[in-house]
Parts: structure tokens; C-alpha cells; sequence
């Protein structure tokens, strides 16, 4: 079989995935050896350094937006994926409740503490938190209860609060936070209470707190009071969602317009309508392009006619589709390999580095997974 | 979580609030820290006697047990490989990679079962290269792409910080 090599216009087409008003086409990858007859589609590396790209859209410590372009499905998924389930963060995970009078019951507030996003400073994090692991005899009776906490795999945070009355409040005073003392437990009641060498790590700035400090635990009244005191251990998300890193991650491919046949005049700005703000606009026809035949322009310089603006905008709502005066005039479509990302911290961690982590978290997963394959014999 | 009658959970330094007001709770929480390595720490009771003290070093350097089978009914060229605790993420880049592979006639995975955290890849290779070796290389592969992708990130985080600054 001769070598071939698919021409520049033919392995565009092949990245776009095709969508009607109905139905979608060529969803699959075909970038694999075997299936186009004479070309070289085997691992190269040399290639994906040429090819990938990643830019930037956003970059803020609570969200990050970022292209990757050049990969596979699979690939762009398995870090979406390692983001969501996989990055470790610290979360409470115990609560002991010495004494709770509050309406919410005792159950449902560890609950919520659970979910409270916290921060710390990233090297005490990263480097010196471990995992804890539950010893294998607990449960054995109370001697071993309480073995395996150490000051590398638990932080412990403590609230006390109780709700009395305000004596300095005006008469006739109907807000409860006014008319008592606590009436509102928040996140920021929440004490770390630094033990061994947390203190090296996790003091002044980098103190663990939570990284929103108005977030509301429970509601009060004078004489309820509720008293607890709360481990945080390392976890992922796909033991529990408190864990992972992430509010959202997600993607989604670029989409692409077509616009196949000119759409001019009042028909151009109905098309605009069909799509957000900002992805169609509309220009003048100029004389030259009116002047050419054959371009559909004939005789309409100086009206307006769509042009694609900015497709990342578009949500592909498909809207265009179901009008007859666009029929055969746009072709919509996505990149295959042109994946945007969404990435929204819950605080913990930076937007970006979670993705950072997840690329690093799946190249140690493979190298592991390696090692043995290499130990294992035959 | 069951309530635990002895609350010894409390790390050290007794909270204030605990001075006296509560009935049940002021017995004062133990310390489950070990001393800080220095040996003039003299150690309570209830520290001596709890084996996991030195176990730093261990927890670190635990390695996993073995992940990875190669199921009953292969052959070179022709295996099936189990592994454990993986799943669609590592399955479908594997897969993926291995598919590129000019040498490997066929390569899919599956997870049997839901409820087993199992997955398992199939691989055929033609003549020259065993499935084993196809895995072998795929596994390098990924790692390789994490670097390039790691590489690219830092670039193109760089070069927006700087067009955001300037």
C-alpha cells in the first residue's frame, strides 16, 4: 500500500462532527491505524507536541477556561473525570457532638459541616497532610478507638456556640440577629485548633478556614447552644462529593457555523436571532463582493449579511435549523478535538491547578499500573 | 457514625467551653498526636500503648498490592488484563492509545460489572509485539502525553498571565 497523506482539507472535515436538525453524524474518532487505507495515523509523538494546543479563555482561582485542542475524547475526559473523583482535598469527615439543643438534628448538621468548602496553605496541603487510614482493628473496643489520628492526616476544628438573648437590643426589636447573640451559626464560628506541627504550616494566612466565611450552619435561640468538635481527613470524590475540588468541571466542543449560501437583508438579522448575542454579525456587502459573479452578492452592495463572529459563544441550540428560509444555507457542526473547558473551584484548591493535578494524578496512575506490568513476570 | 459513649476523639488542649458547664463531656479529651519525635517528651500512658506510633515512614512508602491479571484463556497475542480499582478513566485512554498502536489488531475494555471495581482490556496484536508489550507501551504512552499536556498548560497559562498583565 502506498503512503498517502489526507490533505489539509480532508482532516479538517474529518474533526467535525455533523449536526442536523435531527440527527448528528460522524461522531467517532477515526484517527487510528487501519482505517484510512495508506496513512500513518500510529502514536507520534512528535506530532502531538506539534498539534496540541491549549489556550486560555479565563483564569481566576475560584474559574478557569481553557481550550484543549488536539486530543482525543478519551484523553480530555479522563481529566475531567480525575478533577471531579480523583484530587484529593480535606473535608470534615467526623463530627463529635457533645451537645447540639439546636431544631437541626444532630445527623443532618454533621452533615452540613461535611459540606462546608475549607482552605489552607497549599504546601501544608500538598505535602504534609497524608492520607489517614482507618486502623484494621478498629472498631475492636474502646482502647483502639482512637488510633491513626495524627498531625498529618487530621485537622481538628471546634464550634461552640449558644444562642442568649441581646440585652442591649432596642425595644420592640423583631430581627433575630439584633434581639440575640448567635442567633446565626456561621462557617466562620468554626475554630482550627492547630495540633503537633500544624502550626509550621497552617498559621496566619494559611490557616485552615472555611473559603466562605458567611455560610450559614444552623439558626438559634436564647437557650440553644450546639457544641461539636470535627476531623477533616483527605478524601476524593468518588468516596463522598464534599471531597472533590471541584464545584463543576466540564467541557463541551467547539461548535461550528457554516454559513453555506449567502444570507442577506432581513433574513441575515433573523439568523443572528437564532443564535446568542455575539456569535453572528452583520456586515455591509461591499461593491467588490457584489461585483463578483456567481457570489450570490449580485446586486446587493451596501445590505447586510451574516457573518460568523465568534462560534465559541454558540450554545448549538439548533434554532437555525428550523427555519425553511435558511434550509441548505448553514451547515452547524462541532470540533471533535477541540474540547472547552469549564473549570470551577470549590476554593481549595486554584481553578488551574486542579487540571495541573489531574494531568500529574493520571500520568502516576499509569506509571504505577507500569511498574507492576514490569514486576509482575510472566 | 455511632455515638461513641468515651469521647477521647478531642484533640489535646481542652476547649474552653468545656470548663464545667457540661455534665457529660469534662473529661478532658486525650491527645492522639505522637510526640514530636523528641525523645525527652515523656509519654502518658495511653500514648505507650498505642502500636501504630512510628508508622510515618511505613504509610508513605506503602505500595499497592497488585492491580493487574491477565486473565485465564490468553495466549501472546491474544490477552485479556484485569485491573482493579480502575475505570472508565483509565479504560477508554488505554484503549485509546493502545488503538493506535499499528502493531495491535484489536483493543477494547469493559467493566463487567458495576458493583466489582474491575476493568478489564482486550488486546490482539499481530505477529512481533505480544499484548503484553502493547500494554507495556501504551502505559509509557500516557504518561508521555501527561507530560506534553502538562508542558502546553504552563505555556499557555504563562502567555495569558502576561497578556492579562501587560
Amino acid at each position: 500500500m502506498p503512503r498517502r497523506e489526507p490533505s489539509e482539507e480532508e482532516v479538517e472535515r474529518r474533526k467535525i462532527v455533523g449536526i442536523n436538525a435531527e440527527t448528528i453524524t460522524d461522531v467517532s474518532s477515526t484517527d487510528y491505524p487501519g482505517v484510512y487505507p495508506g496513512e500513518d495515523h500510529s502514536w507520534d509523538l512528535d506530532k502531538i507536541r506539534r498539534t496540541l494546543q491549549i489556550e486560555f479563555h479565563h483564569n481566576e482561582p475560584l474559574l478557569a477556561s481553557f481550550s484543549l485542542i488536539g486530543a482525543d475524547a478519551s484523553i480530555a475526559n479522563a481529566f475531567r473525570r480525575i478533577m471531579i473523583a480523583d484530587v484529593p482535598t480535606l473535608a470534615i469527615e467526623t463530627v463529635y457532638i457533645d451537645n447540639n439543643t439546636s431544631v437541626i438534628q444532630d445527623e443532618v448538621l454533621a452533615h452540613r459541616l461535611g459540606l462546608i468548602p475549607f482552605r489552607g496553605g497549599r504546601e501544608g496541603l500538598d505535602k504534609f497532610m497524608k492520607w489517614y487510614k482507618k486502623p484494621d482493628n478498629g472498631g475492636g473496643g474502646d482502647d483502639d478507638a482512637n488510633t491513626g489520628y495524627f498531625d498529618y492526616n487530621t485537622v481538628a476544628l471546634r464550634l461552640s456556640v449558644e444562642c442568649t438573648h441581646n440585652e442591649a437590643a432596642a425595644p420592640g426589636e423583631t430581627d433575630p440577629t439584633k434581639l440575640y447573640h448567635h442567633a446565626h451559626v456561621y462557617a466562620k464560628d468554626i475554630v482550627f485548633e492547630p495540633i503537633g506541627r500544624q502550626d509550621q504550616y497552617f498559621s496566619g494566612e494559611d490557616a485552615i478556614a472555611p473559603v466562605h466565611p458567611d455560610i450559614l450552619i444552623a439558626k438559634l435561640r436564647p437557650g440553644q447552644e450546639i457544641h461539636c468538635t470535627m476531623h477533616m481527613h483527605k478524601g476524593v470524590g468518588s468516596d463522598h462529593a464534599k471531597f472533590s475540588p471541584v464545584a463543576t468541571a466540564s467541557y463541551r466542543l467547539m461548535p461550528t457555523i457554516d454559513i453555506l449560501r449567502p444570507i442577506i437583508g432581513a433574513d441575515a438579522e433573523k439568523f443572528a436571532k437564532c443564535f446568542p448575542p455575539g456569535v453572528i454579525g452583520l456586515e455591509k456587502v461591499t461593491r467588490k463582493e457584489a461585483a463578483r459573479q456567481g457570489s450570490g452578492y449580485e446586486g446587493h452592495e451596501g445590505e447586510l449579511k451574516a457573518v460568523v463572529r465568534d462560534p465559541m459563544r454558540d450554545t448549538v441550540s439548533r434554532e437555525c435549523l428550523r427555519h425553511d428560509e435558511f434550509k441548505d444555507k448553514v451547515k452547524l457542526g462541532r470540533r471533535r478535538d477541540h474540547f472547552i473547558y469549564q473549570v470551577e473551584s470549590t476554593g481549595q484548591w486554584d481553578s488551574d491547578a486542579i487540571f495541573l493535578e489531574a494531568v500529574a494524578h493520571l500520568k502516576e496512575k499509569a506509571r504505577r499500573l507500569e511498574k507492576q506490568l514490569l514486576e509482575m513476570g510472566c | 457514625m455511632p455515638r461513641a459513649k468515651t469521647k477521647k476523639a478531642a484533640p489535646e488542649e481542652p476547649a474552653a467551653s468545656e470548663a464545667g458547664d457540661d455534665v457529660v463531656m469534662n473529661e478532658p479529651p486525650e491527645s492522639h498526636q505522637p510526640a514530636v519525635e523528641d525523645a525527652n517528651d515523656e509519654e502518658d500512658a495511653s500514648m505507650a500503648d498505642q502500636p501504630a506510633e512510628e508508622e510515618e515512614p511505613v504509610y508513605e512508602e506503602e505500595e499497592d498490592e497488585l492491580r493487574i491479571r491477565v486473565l485465564p484463556g490468553s495466549t501472546d497475542h491474544a490477552a485479556s488484563f484485569e485491573f482493579l480499582n480502575e475505570g472508565h478513566t483509565l479504560g477508554n485512554v488505554l484503549r485509546y492509545v493502545i488503538m493506535k498502536n499499528p502493531d495491535v489488531e484489536f483493543c477494547a475494555y469493559a467493566i463487567p460489572h458495576p458493583s466489582e471495581a474491575k476493568m478489564n482490556v482486550r488486546i490482539q496484536t499481530y505477529e512481533g509485539v505480544t499484548a503484553r508489550q502493547a500494554l507495556e507501551k501504551g502505559l509509557r504512552d500516557v504518561q508521555d502525553l501527561c507530560d506534553i499536556v502538562t508542558d502546553k498548560f504552563l505555556e499557555a497559562r504563562t502567555e495569558y498571565s502576561n497578556k492579562m498583565s501587560s
